[in-house]
């Protein structure tokens, strides 16, 4: 259908394909489109596909739950089975939100327990969620399914034991990194004992004690668990109990690894995770002992997603570990492996797309510690499919950034954090410029990008110039003057997020987005040297975003702000709490 | 001060004259409730007086090392939000670092001789590993150990460095792993004479 057709001829041709297409035909095709940016553009097409398609659609993702309300969603999409919510900035993760900020689902929940009362599916991600939510989603919601917290905060463990009690279609429970009220694990014991749908449980980041035996026997009835993510304080001999029942399983987040076995234990523990031939995606392993990781091995051929976040593993264990798993397209290290955990990596793993290096004493200056541009190096020349990096180091050089995307020309995401803000090359004292040119000049693929180290406006120009599908750029201390900000607000087509600290950009780099910020999801910028008067412009010239304003209490001359900003069709919130400024 | 908080003591020293800027609110909780448990652990009912003037030292050796692991990285104040690492994930490796490195939830074993008029308490946290350990003992208790084997103890004296392990049973020390010994020591003993031998002999 060609677009630039004048609308009355391009409706009488939807008319005419109406009539060769009756609606339920057209709903049944369009209820066959999974992602919703192909959705979004079919809904674009014909005032009869965005009929179909409104109608059709089960599942909706809201990326900032204050560019629309509840009421338009429901209102547009009568059908909803699964919605997925995100609600604050991210550097929220990082504590540069206050408390008390907003994103609560409250006012969602009402409105779809009015309109989706067979609501099935809840995956939100940095939202508040109430106990009394929880509730009242477990009481409201017959069909209810599947619920998903990642990196949310409010609640307590009452509100999963209302969950647990009163969900009895439950599949999946997902707690994931949540600041919660973690009173006790009883709300494991609450699922009833004729209660067997659950095929997903992560409960990983919770610290209390649950009952074993209610676990236990949880595990036994429930034949289609596949995902079982334990907490810390399941014990080796406990996990082995669960693994002969739950073979199947192909996620496994194991508890504590830190426990005196005898040889009796170890080899049980080892044939049970013998049994378990499923498993594509291994977690947890906490405190592991070096002495206990071969039991893992027999588990390891089909492993494609290995995490070890939790376990500060030396270079020599990680290298026999890896050994086992032939299969690596995802790995997850603390970086006490050192670069020679990483040369590890570039030797066993020829298939491994992603790559994350979090950092186990992040706030230690010592040098010494951690990885360096030579791990870095090492996996470029050994991994040859990477494309998703995520890299917490203490000195990188440009050469080597260069070589690497050299190497590995088909990132996707590249977030690079050099851990002491504003340092330079650490071999040729330059800023690191060049390197970040290089990511952007080679990685025409490039979707993520996350710059550090000191930076000049030259790192901009680049991004601004070559960066043409990105869409997220996080910065931070980085920059010399608004000519940066600028040139990324006129450079990146396809920018959709980006967030900004503690660089020195001011107004006039602000207002040079005014053409762009509609076409964006949101723009964050805090202890930068934006004014009150920048943003009221901004908030005059563009009354379709948010202008969001927060004073900083970290900063030092009282004057520096916080600023959200954001496309929205709902308005001004009307739940900002007194010290967020609505522009 | 005795051979148990030697190294707490050349610590406190560096610290006390560094200057530090803690932020309002950076994980001043963690170290308030961190001083809990350790105070809880440190006070015995029966202690001797030079067991309670050290633990007394080795605790505000310990705050002030703790205050400074929570605080910053010496001499720079920590930034709020960086390196970006998410919230919990922060907590999680504090509290980690608490644990392991000032021993808030140390691992204070009894130390005791025989023929000795008193015994001596030790943080196992100290030490890195056996010969390190044995050293300390040695010092602290005048006498010397002899050569670990595993076929036959400690050869070479007439004194056996042993454990109570959880299960009560009393180990000889230096067989398991170090980390396993860690967690599984409840209290130390240095057996002297033919019971000593007795344990060291293969049987």
């Amino acid at each position: 259908m060609d677009p630039k057709k004048p609308r009355d001829s391009a409706e009488s041709e939807s008319a005419r394909g109406a009539a060769q297409f009756p609606d339920e035909v057209l709903e049944r095709v369009l209820s066959l489109l999974a992602s919703h940016k192909d959705r979004s553009a079919v809904s674009l097409v014909s005032k009869a596909w965005y009929h179909a398609e409104r109608w059709s659609r089960r599942r909706v993702f809201i990326g900032n739950c204050y560019s629309v309300t509840p009421e338009i969603v429901a209102r547009r999409f009568p059908n909803i089975r699964s919605v997925t919510l995100k609600g604050k900035p991210r550097f929220s993760d990082f504590n540069l939100v206050p408390q008390n900020w907003g994103a609560d689902i409250r006012s969602w929940l009402a409105v779809f327990a009015d309109r989706y009362p067979f609501l099935e599916e809840l995956r939100l991600k940095r939202m508040t969620v109430t106990d009394e939510s929880l509730k009242f989603l477990a009481l409201k919601f017959q069909n209810f399914r599947a619920l998903s917290l990642l990196s949310c905060d409010g609640f307590s463990t009452n509100g999963l034991a209302a969950i647990a009690t009163r969900c009895r279609n439950l599949t999946e429970l997902d707690i994931q990194e949540n600041g919660i009220d973690d009173i006790s694990g009883d709300w494991l014991s609450c699922f009833p004992e004729n209660f067997t749908s659950l095929e997903v449980l992560n409960f990983a980041s919770l610290s209390s004690d649950v009952e074993f035996d209610a676990l236990e026997r949880l595990v036994s009835r429930c034949n289609s668990l596949k995902v079982l993510k334990v907490n810390r304080t399941i014990t080796l001999d406990q996990l082995q109990r669960l693994l002969v029942r739950a073979p199947r399983l192909t996620e496994l987040g194991t508890g504590s690894f830190l426990q005196e076995l005898n040889a009796h234990q170890y080899s049980e523990l080892e044939r049970a995770f013998g049994g378990c031939k499923n498993l594509h995606t291994l977690s947890g392993l906490c405190e592991a002992m070096a002495l206990y990781l071969p039991v893992l091995y027999p588990a390891c051929a089909n492993l494609t997603f290995l995490n070890l976040n939790d376990a500060a593993l030396q270079h020599e264990e990680l290298a026999k570990l890896l050994l086992h798993c032939p299969c690596l397209q995802r790995l997850w290290v603390l970086d006490t492996v050192g670069d020679d955990g990483l040369e590890a990596v570039a030797l066993n793993c020829p298939w491994l797309e992603e790559l994350r290096v979090f950092p186990a004493n992040p706030f230690d200056e010592e040098v010494n510690h951690g990885v360096s541009e030579s791990g870095f190096l090492a996996v470029s020349y050994g991994c040859r499919r990477l494309h998703y990096v995520l890299y917490f180091c203490r000195q990188m050089t440009n050469a080597a950034v260069a070589t690497i995307v050299q190497n590995c020309p088909d990132f996707t995401h590249f977030r690079l954090c050099i851990m002491n803000p504003g340092q330079p090359d650490y071999v040729t004292n330059e800023p690191m410029d060049e390197a970040f040119g290089a990511v952007v000049k080679t990685c025409t693929k490039l979707q993520r990008l996350a710059v550090s180290g000191l930076l000049t406006d030259l790192t901009f120009e680049y991004i601004g110039r070559y960066a043409k599908n990105l869409e997220t750029l996080s910065v931070a201390f980085a920059g010399s003057s608004d000519w940066a900000m600028q040139c990324v607000l006129g450079g990146c087509p396809k920018l959709r997020k980006l967030e900004i600290r503690d660089c020195p950009f001011g107004n006039a780099a602000l207002l040079s987005g005014l053409e762009k910020y509609e076409s964006m999801r949101s723009l964050w910028m805090s202890a930068c040297k934006v004014t009150m008067n920048g943003c009221e412009v901004l908030a005059r010239e563009r009354p379709r975003l948010n202008v969001e304003v927060m004073k900083d209490e970290e900063s030092s001359d009282g004057q520096q702000y916080k600023v959200y900003v954001y496309r929205t069709v709902a308005g001004p919130r009307r739940d900002a709490p007194p010290f967020v400024l609505t522009l | 001060m005795g051979s148990g908080g030697g190294s707490y003591e050349k610590d406190l020293n560096l610290e006390a004259t560094e200057l530090r800027l803690g932020l309002p609110g950076t994980t001043s909780s963690t170290a308030a409730t961190d001083q809990e448990p350790e105070a809880r652990q440190a006070r015995n009912n029966k202690r001797s007086l030079v067991d309670r003037c050290e633990e007394e030292a080795s605790e505000d050796a310990s705050r002030a090392l703790q205050k400074d692991h929570d605080s910053a990285p010496s001499s720079k104040a920590q930034i709020v939000g960086w390196p970006p690492i998410r919230s919990y994930r922060k907590n999680s490796l504090q509290t980690k670092k608490a644990e392991t490195e000032t021993s808030s939830s140390g691992i204070y074993v009894k130390v005791s001789m025989d023929g000795a008029p008193y015994l001596r308490k030790i943080d196992l946290n100290v030490y890195k590993g056996y010969s390190n350990l044995l050293k300390a003992l040695e010092n602290m208790f005048k006498f010397t150990i002899g050569e670990y084997s595993e076929r036959e103890g400690y050869k070479g004296s007439e004194f056996a460095p042993t454990y109570e392990d959880k299960d009560g049973d009393w180990m000889l020390m230096g067989d398991v792993p170090w980390e396993m010994f860690m967690t599984s020591c409840k209290k130390l003993r240095i057996m002297r004479g033919s019971e000593a031998r007795g344990l060291g002999c293969a049987v």
